[in-house]
């Protein structure tokens, strides 16, 4: 049973990888990232039920709580780089180039 | 015998806490509103009167003291402890060095009162007299320094105050120079006191490194090393007093204020090489052959000086020339072993340089900085009192009879010819009348005949009072000091000598009284037909010559600064420019640029792999999350 779940997170996270490496769109790089924490989430509800703890519920509980900051945070940014260029193409924002 | 008294200690202390308090002040305030004057001047003189206060009760303490105990010492610190070596911040007050101090802080103190009215209106004003307490306090520290070391403290202290003051107008890259030269020749000199005190201590210095130890265990000197000792102790002294081939630096010295110019040349620095050559008496006097160098070295440079003194036209050079010819008479003194007659010679000139370049410092003012003597004329209308007391400082210093300077100077001529030196004496005389025809032609150029240039003439008067009464005390001083060491021909009983002699290795010779006589008939002698001959050439007036020949010769100083430039100053800036262009790039800078090439290369190699796109590292960081979980599962089996 345990490994429908952690496959299901599995596919999700290498889903958001995906995501975040092959995506310019600026919201859509943003959406992968949560794809993966929610995937963490979902590998930790699976393995709280098979432990019959709350450990991984408490732990969910925080991730959600840092993801909704972030979430603030990184709209807030997206934001300011579209002022500021006016695009949300992340080949854009390459000042780091060596 | 010594006894410990804990004020001498203080003497030293007053000067150097008050540099402490005007450096503070004048460092938090110099930018924005600063202190009245005033208050500068009155702080800047209360150390040094009272230090002048506490070495009168130095006197009379050891005054009261039977003649063999007179040794006040007092250890105020252990300065630092190596292995059985203690050296403690030692204070010693004898004979020799109270009588350095009550001239000492006299004298400085009369030239702090005279600077106040000298620098009005500097912007510098707090930080001249912060160094010119320093100076002090570092010249009592030389001069009651219980030993080598702790005199060494103040030996470098005063060196290090007549930079900065040398340079204090520092606006000025002629100035700056003549503090470097000042500075890196004393440097030299005190290599050779280094290396002295350093075979000092191998020697003998184990069972105590103070006079007093040193004075007992002189006897277990080999004369090889000892010799060593006093020829490079007396390198040490060359340097400090301006003696051949280390003079070079005392001319220049005159680009700082005149009043440090009177404090180096009367009360400070240059006397130290004459006290520390008397203090080492037990050495000197032990080995006659480094005592005669001492001796030919000192006449030699007081020929020469006065040699070129005869034609200088700045009326500073005139007399730093003949400092330099006075200081060379002290160490002939010192080296015939005539220790009192050179520390009485200090004495005396201490006064009258003091007064003559105070004097020098009064007609500067008055002509608004022109130093040219050949410029000036017929002030003595315009400065009587001015005129009144460099006119007995020039009599005092060309050794006009019963002035203060005749007695000293008589005193050392006849040593001379007492014990043998006939040599010293011959040019000793010879030296006296030139010192009286240059300082006479200085005078007769300065205030007598026709004023040369009207419209400076007309501004000059007489300086503020600040100024004059230090100049009427130090008149009195020049006039009358020679009373203290009256010899027996004169009715008196050679006071300062007898004073002296604990502190002294030294032997009066008994002589006939014509030789007596004689040294003083020909001293008298070389006097009038020196003031004479400047008379004759100047007294009514006289134009600038032009120089040729031989004149020419001495008027550029025989080219030894151009003898030094070249043959010191030149290869080493070769060198130098060798070093910085070959030696430096190419051989030990080799392994930095080594360093920093492969730092370059291996950046730019690394380079590639920052593109900029963030996914781009989003797959940097999935890649290595892999390895490590890769490695670690792989471990973990």
């Amino acid at each position: 049973m345990i490994q429908d779940y952690l496959i299901l997170s599995v596919i999700l996270f290498c889903l958001g990888i995906l995501g975040v490496i092959t995506r310019r769109n600026v919201f859509t790089v943003f959406m992968s990232i949560e794809l993966m924490l929610n995937a963490a989430n979902l590998a930790f509800l699976a393995f709280s039920r098979l432990h019959e703890s709350m450990d991984g519920h408490v732990l969910v509980m925080m991730v959600m709580a840092v993801a909704a900051a972030e979430a603030a945070l990184a709209l807030a940014v997206v934001i300011l780089l579209h002022k500021h260029k006016g695009k949300l193409d992340t080949n854009v924002f390459s000042l780091l180039r060596g | 015998m010594e006894h410990t008294a804990t004020y001498i200690g203080l003497i030293p202390l007053f000067p150097l806490v008050g540099a402490l308090v005007l450096g503070l002040m004048h460092m938090l305030t110099c930018t924005k509103n600063p202190f009245p004057e005033k208050l500068y001047g009155i702080l800047a003189c209360v150390g040094p009167l009272l230090s002048f206060f506490l070495a009168l009760v130095v006197y009379y303490h050891l005054k009261g003291l039977p003649a063999e105990e007179r040794f006040l010492s007092h250890n105020a610190f252990t300065w630092f402890a190596v292995g059985d070596l203690q050296v403690n911040m030692g204070f010693l007050a004898d004979p020799l060095s109270s009588l350095m101090l009550l001239f000492v802080t006299f004298i400085g103190s009369l030239i702090h009162i005279y600077s106040i009215g000298y620098m009005a209106g500097d912007k510098n004003f707090g930080k001249f007299f912060a160094y010119l307490n320093l100076f002090l306090g570092s010249m009592l520290i030389l001069v009651l320094g219980s030993g080598p070391v702790v005199m060494f403290v103040g030996w470098e202290g005063v060196g290090l105050c007549s930079y900065l003051l040398i340079s204090f107008y520092s606006e000025d890259t002629d100035n700056v120079l003549a503090g470097n030269k000042a500075f890196i020749v004393n440097r030299i000199g005190d290599l050779g006191f280094v290396l002295g005190m350093s075979f000092l201590f191998w020697a003998i210095g184990t069972h105590g490194f103070d006079y007093l130890s040193l004075k007992a265990n002189a006897h277990n000197l080999t004369p090889g090393i000892g010799i060593a000792v006093c020829l490079l102790l007396f390198i040490g002294a060359c340097g400090k007093s301006a003696q051949i081939p280390l003079y070079v630096w005392l001319p220049d010295a005159m680009a700082g204020p005149t009043p440090v110019s009177a404090l180096i040349h009367a009360a400070t620095m240059v006397t130290a090489g004459v006290y520390m050559v008397a203090r080492f008496s037990f050495l000197y006097a032990h080995f006659p052959l480094a005592g005669s160098i001492v001796a030919w070295v000192g006449i030699l440079t007081a020929l020469l000086a006065a040699f070129f003194g005869m034609f200088q036209k700045d009326i500073k050079k005139i007399l730093a020339y003949s400092t330099v010819s006075q200081l060379g008479y002290m160490f002939a003194a010192v080296g015939i072993a005539a220790y009192s007659a050179g520390i009485f010679h200090v004495f005396t000139h201490a006064f009258f340089k003091a007064l003559l370049f105070l004097g020098a410092g009064s007609v500067i003012y008055a002509l608004h900085h022109q130093q040219d003597i050949w410029k000036m004329g017929g002030l003595k209308d315009k400065m009587p009192k001015t005129y009144g007391t460099m006119l007995i400082g020039a009599l005092a210093l060309s050794g006009a009879p019963l002035f203060s300077g005749f007695f000293s100077k008589d005193e050392i001529l006849f040593s001379a010819l007492a014990s043998g030196h006939t040599g010293i004496w011959i040019i000793g005389v010879l030296v006296a009348g030139m010192t009286a025809y240059y300082t006479f032609r200085m005078i007769f150029l300065v205030f007598h005949g026709e004023p040369r240039d009207k419209e400076i003439y007309d501004h000059a008067k007489d300086a503020p009072p600040v100024m004059t009464i230090p100049l009427i005390i130090l008149a009195v001083g020049a006039a009358f000091a020679g009373v203290l060491n009256l010899p027996g021909i004169f009715g008196g009983s050679l006071n300062i000598s007898h004073w002296l002699a604990p502190s002294l290795v030294e032997h009066h010779p008994h002589v006939s009284i014509w030789i007596e006589i004689l040294a003083i008939v020909t001293s008298i002698a070389a006097f009038a037909a020196g003031i004479t001959i400047a008379y004759r050439k100047f007294g009514h007036g006289a134009e600038e010559p032009e120089y040729t020949g031989f004149a020419k010769f001495g008027y550029n100083k025989f080219y030894v600064d151009e003898i030094y430039n070249a043959v010191f100053v030149q290869p080493y800036k070769a060198v130098g420019s060798v070093i910085s262009k070959f030696l430096e790039p190419n051989v030990t800078d080799i392994h930095v640029k080594l360093c920093t090439w492969l730092y370059q290369k291996a950046g730019k190699a690394f380079k590639v792999f920052q593109v900029g796109y963030i996914r781009v590292y989003a797959i940097y960081m999935v890649i290595g999350l892999s390895l490590m979980s890769l490695f670690l599962s792989q471990s973990l089996k």
